[in-house]
């Protein structure tokens, strides 16, 4: 997977988007055109990664779906794992010299690979998982996150600082577009840590200027919608677009 | 124009001067003395929130906890109250027939981190009060920015502004399997599923005729309305002229309600709004108001002070 910057994707990009009228929001309707889109997009160019799936959720827990004029529901993807290999201990297990061992291991010593050798050191593997809700304050697109061990302990906010440098509060200064605070999911009722919109439907804007005019179907220009989206603040959390997403055209 | 002024700060004084008397008590688990101390009887601002109130908790029950790091919650009848809801709306919300004085439990240990975000006191209070706020703002303005620098003529433009936007608005919907006729019949909210919470701004576009609580609950329950016309099912509640009458020592919409004669929780009719479910109440600010009242007059007297309209739904559901 290649890292997918803001310069690249802007030469990949022939839609126009009236930069006077539109304000860099979406609504409910087309954000959940646009996830599906984004998900299924993914899904077959991305194979060697987790797909991202749309969970419908009742709006009221009590009210069966089937009364509800329209579905909601949020972009999600778990269990990803977030944890790297401690570069010390890959340096010290190098330096064992694999034929002072007992003749009897040697040779399964040699087949075992770092990742097994960072568990037996006892790092704990950290995962997170992703949600992509919609905030109808902001008319955006809004990235919830959540860490834990491999045990369900959950993952303080420096924790997962570690293993995501770049969502920490140094990189990501209120005066920036984004920081991260703890609030409770909106459709799950548990906490979770969110990453702040004010400054999405900004960016948003910045990110379609200029180009041709060429008009393209509606699923096409919200899954691009995403796909912008995604770009900018997957970065922070270290997830990347691979460049087929954006090549195919 | 300056009888309108003052009724309009009379009924902002209603607000910001109402309170929930509330008797605390200290969770069993905690308490290591014989006998068991007091409750602590404290008079809540219906716009604070329960953690500012820990001061004022705290040295009461101070000789009787056990010794160690307090991480304090409160909770009622088993259910952890979520501290960044005002207090006036959990009352509101939790309390059905409202109880008077609110009897309350005080934790300070166990904090179920599962359920609650953590809370650091008086810091993690402002910082939730300054987050809404802004989220208010950007509602109203379009933007985040200058919230805390506004002037006095900036706030009064604001106002002349929402009425032709969005509203920022916070509803609280408790859904009820059971039919009932009076509040008190009412079972306990024993988990925070049974109550959807929806933040979402109202739109409002002007049109010709008023924009009413009816035309608002609409836009943020279409799922309730159906086509057929409402015109011979009221929701009984408080007129909103005898609201600003009310005297500003009084801390309960009770008192304007036995002082009409009539006991409006006794005559209330449901209002049948879709085959399947019907909103039996709506509370805001502790008043019932009537589904024909201009919704402007609810967001220029009963927001509080993080600009939100908290607007608490009881409905019932079928099975």
């Amino acid at each position: 997977m290649c890292l997918a910057t803001l310069e690249v994707f802007w030469t990949v990009i022939e839609v126009m988007m009236d930069v006077c009228n539109w304000d860099g929001t979406v609504s409910a309707k087309d954000f959940r055109i646009g996830a599906l889109s984004f998900a299924q997009k993914w899904e077959s160019l991305n194979s060697a990664f987790p797909p991202w799936s749309w969970v419908p959720c009742p709006k009221h827990s009590w009210l069966a779906s089937h009364e509800l004029l329209q579905e909601e529901g949020y972009l999600s993807l778990e269990n990803i794992c977030i944890s790297r290999p401690n570069e010390e201990d890959i340096d010290q297990n190098s330096q064992t010299d694999p034929g002072e061992e007992e003749t009897s291991c040697s040779e399964k010593e040699d087949d075992i690979d770092d990742a097994t050798l960072v568990q037996s050191n006892h790092h704990e593997l950290h995962y997170c998982d992703f949600h992509v809700v919609y905030s109808y304050t902001f008319r955006v697109p809004v990235l919830y996150l959540r860490a834990y061990c491999s045990d369900g302990r959950p993952l303080l906010l420096d924790e997962i600082e570690k293993e995501l440098p770049a969502c920490s509060s140094k990189e990501l200064p209120e005066t920036k577009w984004a920081f991260i605070t703890q609030e409770e999911h909106p459709y799950l009722k548990r906490p979770w840590y969110k990453l702040h919109p004010c400054g999405t439907s900004e960016f948003m804007k910045l990110l379609f200027l200029g180009g041709d005019t060429a008009q393209p179907k509606l699923e096409v220009v919200l899954e691009l919608y995403l796909l912008s989206w995604f770009s900018a603040v997957g970065q922070v959390v270290g997830l990347t677009i691979p460049c087929k997403m954006l090549n195919d055209r | 124009m300056r009888k309108a002024l003052q009724k309009r700060m009379e009924a902002q004084k209603y607000v910001w001067e109402g309170a929930i008397p509330l008797q605390i008590h200290l969770h069993e688990s905690q308490v290591t003395t014989l006998p068991p101390p007091p409750p602590a009887l404290i008079l809540a601002p219906r716009i604070g929130y329960l953690p500012l109130l820990v001061p004022l908790i705290k040295p009461h029950f101070r000789s009787t906890l056990p010794p160690g790091v307090d991480t304090i919650w409160f909770e009622y009848r088993g259910l952890p109250l979520k501290w960044y809801i005002p207090t006036g709306v959990l009352f509101d919300l939790l309390c059905a027939e409202p109880e008077r004085p609110w009897n309350i439990t005080v934790h300070f240990r166990g904090y179920p981190g599962n359920v609650l975000i953590p809370c650091d006191g008086e810091d993690s209070v402002k910082w939730s009060f300054i987050n809404s706020l802004k989220e208010a703002a950007y509602i109203i303005n379009g933007n985040c920015k200058n919230v805390m620098n506004m002037s006095q003529s900036d706030q009064l433009e604001l106002w002349h502004s929402v009425m032709n936007g969005r509203v920022p608005v916070r509803l609280y919907v408790w859904g009820l399997s059971e039919d009932f006729d009076d509040l008190e019949d009412i079972s306990q909210v024993d988990s925070w599923e049974k109550i959807s919470y929806v933040n979402r701004p109202v739109e409002i576009h002007k049109e010709g005729k008023c924009f009413t609580l009816h035309d608002a609950m609409k836009n943020l329950l279409p799922e309730f309305f159906s086509d057929e016309s409402l015109s011979d099912s009221k929701l009984a509640g408080v007129d909103f002229e005898d609201v600003q009458k009310i005297p500003s020592e009084d801390v309960s919409s009770n008192k304007v309600v036995e002082d009409r004669g009539q006991n409006a929780y006794e005559h209330r009719e449901a209002c049948y709004i879709s085959s399947s479910a019907e909103i039996k109440l709506i509370r805001i600010q502790g008043i019932e108001p009537k589904l024909e009242i201009p919704f402007s007059w609810l967001v220029n007297n009963l927001l509080n002070p993080d600009h939100f309209l908290h607007i608490c739904v009881c409905v019932k559901v079928p099975q």
